[in-house]
């Protein structure tokens, strides 16, 4: 069991819902990006989503394009990124960590080292934007093996021919993707959300949490609502891109958790 | 032809789309549906006499084909020793090869019911065929551009929107052909109900660099068909030569003769300034190594942490960080070689080609034509060498005149040039 699967046991016992956040390693800095990590679990976050930066980020918008290249260019890696992650379990041992991000920096590195100085960090899942089920052999399954969740994206052209494929070998949680189209563009719909997570948790039993296209604490609550937890990115990348004081992006934060937590 | 089928070079990509370690389909899952149905249709059209029928009657009628196959006299004469020919596909409709593949993938989005077609573009041949062909057809036609290229090639810019084309100049990254592929695929993300991509070389996630080869592979097959029509039935090139940027007028010569185990294949890479540490060039097989971008597996300028490095070439066309996945596998087997050269051969290429031929090359081939020269003089009389002159250099002589210190835009001989 990892934390992953441990948190979502504590949430479905205390009948909560998840809050899911995501910032970027390293954006703008290495030590401001810890202390925003660090401050996440006093906000209420559930579940961290660490970025790991990469200059070709396909699937995202204009604000995590930008935290990606603002890490980059202060100097972060896959190793600095790691390393964020031990730092951040020196002090916390139960916030899970899933690490999202691109490919090539893991194929790179080699994925037998990679999953095991991941899982030596604290990670404890992976999401991975290009490497859908036909690519299972690459990370998903040695992942696995190695005690990593992986999590897939399920998106609104997943039909359901391609829905069984797709929650194979999917572990931890499933992230659907509210919107067709990439990170902080359009608006998720609750009223559009709900058949579709309805329809995926028809054939699994893992949690389904929703992403993309929600920036605000309403639309985390109405979100969560018709699914087991919400997922925000961009707007709180936003706040960082802003330069506001980490207190004030944690207290951004502490607002979109408590949407979601009304739920 | 292959000994044997199973000893055959020309049976890939396999069904997950790999050429040995090479290609895949390394995409959002979001993507994934819309590719599996293009892999479909694609699979469909091949084998539809209808399909070939419509392609080779606009490869004839709108196209110009077949290119011809032109013995380069003077300039084998000037080296001294191989018999050279350019495949002049330079003279297609759009001045390039490009149209060859778009007109395919075009006529695939009116069989599936695309209206609204997106495409990336560095130099901007690319996205001048699909805006001309998208014209021809009455479709939608948005083209991805770097901002850094918007720039640097302002003519083609203009071009497109003569033809009726929405150009994006693409702000991300750095502004080049690889924040355009990557602008196009968030695009096709956002819209995948009316809206296909169509690529402009033989890679990207499967079924790509396979279609893309197809289209193009008429250039190899006419090579086979006219060599033999001027120097005898079943005279094959000893050598074939081909720039490559992202490497689909190359494969598209090369790929008919894979099993022709007599042909010598040679794929020549944009060297910029020399191929050295500082990445100053967009020689993938020579200078990177593998990784994964833009869905497929394959050869790419990349750091120590596995983030994608900027190429550097005097052309626009071969500036792009990755190579098809055909070629990286054909690398790594040994039948192709390839090469690299430096911009200022290429521009010397560029000059001989002018002077000896009459012909205005572009600078992508400009590279082939270069490594031509660097290994003709030692080759006897009876060696063919067969290189393709896949683009004209029209949307060059600015850049050239530069080079060569002519300054167009001021001087009585710059308007002169103009008019």
């Amino acid at each position: 069991m990892t934390r992953i699967d441990a948190k979502f046991a504590a949430l479905s016992a205390a009948g909560k819902k998840a809050f899911v956040a995501y910032v970027m390693a390293g954006d703008p800095d290495f030590e401001t990006s810890l202390e925003v990590v660090k401050g996440l679990p006093g906000a209420d976050v559930d579940v961290i989503e660490l970025g790991l930066p990469f200059t070709d980020p396909m699937a995202d918008g204009p604000t995590i394009q930008l935290a990606g290249q603002r890490a980059l260019e202060a100097g972060m890696t896959l190793e600095r990124t790691l390393e964020l992650a031990r730092r951040f379990r020196e002090e916390d041992n139960t916030t899970p960590i899933v690490l999202m991000g691109y490919y090539n920096p893991i194929y790179n590195r080699g994925v037998d080292t990679f999953l095991e100085d991941a899982k030596a960090a604290g990670i404890d899942g992976l999401i991975v934007v290009d490497l859908p089920p036909e690519e299972d052999a690459e990370l998903c399954i040695p992942a696995q093996k190695a005690g990593l969740n992986f999590i897939r994206l399920a998106t609104p052209t997943t039909d359901d021919a391609r829905l069984p494929r797709v929650l194979q070998n999917t572990s931890g949680f499933v992230y659907y993707v509210s919107v067709t189209g990439i990170t902080g563009s359009a608006e998720a719909q609750a009223g559009d959300v709900g058949p579709e997570v309805a329809r995926i948790k028809a054939s699994t039993d893992l949690p389904v949490i929703v992403g993309f296209g929600i920036n605000t604490p309403e639309k985390a609550e109405n979100i969560a609502s018709v699914a087991d937890g919400a997922v925000v990115g961009s707007a709180i990348v936003s706040q960082i891109a802003a330069g506001k004081p980490v207190a004030e992006v944690l207290e951004f934060v502490k607002t979109l958790s408590d949407g979601a937590h009304r739920a | 032809m292959a000994d044997d089928l199973f000893n055959s070079f020309m049976n890939g990509p396999d069904e997950q789309g790999r050429f040995g370690i090479f290609g895949g389909r390394f995409v959002s899952e979001t993507l994934m549906p819309l590719i599996l149905r293009l892999e479909d249709e694609y699979n469909k059209a091949k084998d539809d006499p209808e399909f070939w029928a419509e392609m080779n009657d606009l490869w004839t009628h709108y196209v110009g084909r077949p290119s011809p196959l032109y013995h380069a006299e003077r300039l084998s004469e000037e080296l001294g020793g191989a018999k050279i020919y350019m495949k002049r596909d330079e003279l297609n409709h759009t001045g390039a090869h490009k149209v060859n593949n778009v007109l395919g993938q075009i006529l695939l989005a009116r069989r599936m019911g695309k209206t609204r077609i997106i495409a990336e573009t560095g130099a901007g041949q690319h996205g001048v065929a699909t805006a001309t062909v998208c014209a021809k057809f009455g479709l939608k036609c948005i083209v991805y551009m770097g901002a850094h290229d918007v720039k640097r090639q302002a003519p083609n810019v203009f071009r497109m929107r003569l033809l009726g084309a929405e150009v994006i100049a693409v702000q991300s990254g750095r502004g080049t052909l690889k924040d355009a592929m990557n602008d196009a695929l968030r695009d096709w993300v956002t819209n995948v109900h009316d809206t296909f991509y169509c690529i402009g070389t033989a890679a990207g996630p499967h079924p790509y660099p396979a279609m893309v080869r197809d289209f193009q592979s008429i250039i190899g097959k006419e090579v086979r068909t006219q060599l033999a029509e001027q120097e005898g039935e079943g005279r094959l090139p000893d050598t074939v030569i081909a720039a490559i940027g992202g490497g689909s007028n190359a494969i598209g010569l090369f790929h008919p003769f894979l099993d022709d185990k007599s042909v010598r294949i040679i794929g020549v890479e944009a060297g910029g300034k020399g191929v050295d540490d500082r990445i100053e060039h967009c020689a993938s097989l020579t200078g990177g190594r593998p990784g994964v971008l833009h869905g497929n597996r394959t050869y790419l300028l990349q750091d120590g942490d596995g983030q994608i490095m900027d190429g550097y070439s005097i052309s626009a066309g071969l500036d792009y960080p990755g190579i098809g996945p055909e070629h990286s596998w054909l690398h790594e087997i040994g039948r192709a070689e390839y090469v690299s050269i430096t911009d200022k051969e290429a521009l010397d290429a560029f000059q001989v080609s002018c002077r000896t031929e009459g012909i205005i090359p572009a600078l992508e081939p400009s590279h082939a034509l270069a490594h031509v020269m660097k290994i003709a003089p030692d080759l006897p009389k009876d060696h063919i060498i067969v290189m393709n002159m896949c683009g004209r250099g029209d949307k060059d002589v600015f850049t050239v005149a530069k080079h060569l210190g002519f300054d167009m835009s001021d001087t009585e001989e710059g308007r002169s040039f103009e008019e």
